[in-house]
């Protein structure tokens, strides 16, 4: 009972930084139809800014996150102002090619600015062992969760309230109805991309929290592909729901069966989904009324 | 209010398709535009809201005024902003948001956010079924009730002008007739003005003060509606109405060779 709390726990964590950085990827999708291969490199960035200004810096976490989300919105509008904009309107496979660059170039920045050498991560967030329904857990994990699912909230609520959030979702149905309406398909692109980088960076800052920052975070956007696919493509609750599922099935597969089983799995349940559901849990249907 | 002179259109840098298209539209009033399938009404009213940009044309000659102002080279949201919204053919509603989003998202230019949650009532209060089913997805509304919505989401911009492409296209004839009934309603009590392209040429020159009929591109004929609904070709072309006693075999030469001159 111990092992299995402690292991959804840990599950629970993963699954929140996943499904943070899958948000990110559904967003950019469904407003602009591109594949971003480079989201993990965000996750990346958001790590290392976070590291730079409270580990080296030494300001105070809360000003970390504040310059750490700020820098990933900037880059996130940068990229798709200088980068995806003038590709509008090429083929998709040029799309991914640059997605694919980018995840490189973001890489090779980050490399040649803090080198390769994994780094001790500022913790900020108090890791004082409690007890949790009689098993021993440490408090960063549920702080990791706390934050995700705080996140996770203030976007959906962004996305269903706000004129920009239903603009954004308009554009994702139709861009030229959007058009008429006077949304601008320009800046919900841009939005798209900054947001997407912001939910990423912060998903980097609670991985880094545990896991320490080297270039392994990156790895972390790799699952990002099952995470989406078996919750949707182009489904933000999916998203989220597909980033539990394959935390959780991670840490199982970790604690009971090991053999390295846990790195495998989500590409496992990848090509199960692609078999059975191809477009995912929630991947969005086309309405058709008879 | 507006007007157009000249203008020409050209779609991919070789199809021609407006081809010296002029109309006015006058503050306050309904005007229509008829027409034929593919004859540009639907060009017309994209060149002035400024979406031919995605449909990669473009206005070559001529110019497009509203309220004295050349609007023919501003991008769609600032057209939007200027006071003329569009609303466009087959409905176009966003599927996936539903009913109320929908209307949100028409609002999307205003400025004065507080008054939207008004608005929201007064659309209501012109649809209420839109109201019933205000959560509803749009892609489950029935083929009316996309219709109403395309048009409370106009109203919910608070446009000068309203453009509307076909409004009755593919709608129950009673509720075509309760549509228009809505539009005249909007015009007189909203005092927006409005420019109505349709294919249902009787309906249309009912609720209108004033209507254009274009072939091929540009403006064949255009007066009030009673003097046109008196026009021998209007009739038998717009209107489907023939004159008692003749039968077919020999005035469907004549009438072509009638609407060969318009063509001209
Ligand atoms: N994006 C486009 N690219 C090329 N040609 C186009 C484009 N859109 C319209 N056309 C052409 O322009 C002509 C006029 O089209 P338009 O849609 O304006 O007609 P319409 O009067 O609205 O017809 P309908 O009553 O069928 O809606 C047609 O011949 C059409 O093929
Ligand atoms: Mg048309």
């Amino acid at each position: 009972m111990d092992q299995f709390l402690q292991l959804t726990l840990s599950g629970l964590t993963n699954g929140a930084v996943l499904a943070l950085a899958a948000l990110g990827f559904v967003l950019i999708y469904k407003a602009s139809d591109v594949i971003n291969f480079a989201q993990g490199e965000f996750l990346l960035v958001g790590a290392y800014v976070m590291f730079a200004v409270v580990g080296e810096l030494g300001w105070h976490w809360t000003v970390g996150i504040v310059v750490t989300v700020l820098v990933a919105v900037a880059l996130g509008m940068l990229l798709e102002r200088f980068v995806l904009r003038p590709m509008i309107g090429e083929p998709i496979i040029s799309l991914i090619m640059v997605t694919i660059g980018l995840s490189s170039l973001l890489k090779a920045v980050v490399s040649g600015i803090w080198g390769t050498d994994e780094r001790a991560f500022p913790s900020f967030i108090p890791s004082d062992p409690i007890n949790v329904f009689g098993a021993t857990v440490t408090t960063d994990k549920l702080w990791a969760i706390a934050i995700a699912a705080v996140f996770l909230v203030a976007f959906n609520l962004f996305f269903r309230r706000s004129s920009s959030g239903i603009a954004m979702r308009a554009v994702a149905d139709d861009q030229q109805a959007a058009l008429s309406m006077g949304i601008s398909v320009k800046k919900v692109f841009a939005m798209a991309w900054s947001i997407s980088a912001a939910t990423a960076a912060i998903g980097g800052i609670i991985i880094a929290n545990i896991l320490g920052v080297s270039g392994n975070i990156s790895g972390v956007g790799l699952q990002v592909f099952p995470v989406v696919i078996l919750g949707g493509l182009d489904s933000i609750p999916g998203a989220v729901l597909g980033g539990v599922i394959i935390g959780l099935l991670q840490a199982y597969t970790g604690g009971y069966v090991g053999h390295g089983l846990n790195s495998i799995i989500p590409f496992i349940v990848l090509v199960l989904i692609l078999m059975v559901k191809p477009y995912g849990l929630f991947g969005q249907e086309i309405i058709e009324r008879v | 209010m507006l007007s157009l002179n000249n203008v020409e259109v050209i779609y991919e840098d070789v199809i021609l398709v407006l081809k010296g298209m002029s109309l006015e539209v006058p503050d306050g009033q309904i005007v229509a535009l008829l027409g034929a399938n593919g004859a540009g009404k639907s060009t017309t009213l994209k060149a002035i809201s400024g979406l031919l940009k995605p449909e990669n044309g473009e206005v070559t000659d001529g110019d497009i005024q509203f309220q004295g102002e050349p609007i023919h080279t501003l991008p769609a949201e600032d057209v939007v902003r200027r006071g003329i919204f569009q609303v466009m053919e087959g409905r176009r509603v966003f599927e996936h948001l539903n009913v109320e989003e929908n209307l949100i998202a028409g609002a999307y230019t205003r400025t004065d956010r507080q008054n939207v949650k008004r608005d929201l009532e007064m659309v209501y209060t012109y649809f209420p079924r839109l109201k019933e089913r205000m959560k509803q997805s749009a892609g489950y509304l029935s083929g009316g009730e996309q219709q109403m919505l395309a048009i409370g989401r106009a109203l919910m911009a608070k446009p000068k002008l309203v453009m509307l492409d076909e409004p009755s296209l593919g709608l129950a004839p009673l509720l075509v007739v309760e549509i228009f009934d809505i539009i005249k309603r909007i015009n007189q009590e909203q005092g927006t003005t409005i420019l109505l392209v349709e294919q249902n040429a009787l309906l249309a020159l009912d609720i209108a003060n004033y209507a254009y009929i274009m072939e091929n591109g540009r403006i064949v004929l255009d007066g009030e509606p009673d003097t046109l609904r008196e026009n021998a070709d209007v009739r038998e072309f717009y209107l489907g109405l023939t004159e008692v006693g003749k039968r077919k075999s020999y005035r469907d030469v004549k009438h072509y060779k009638r609407r060969k001159r318009w063509l001209s």
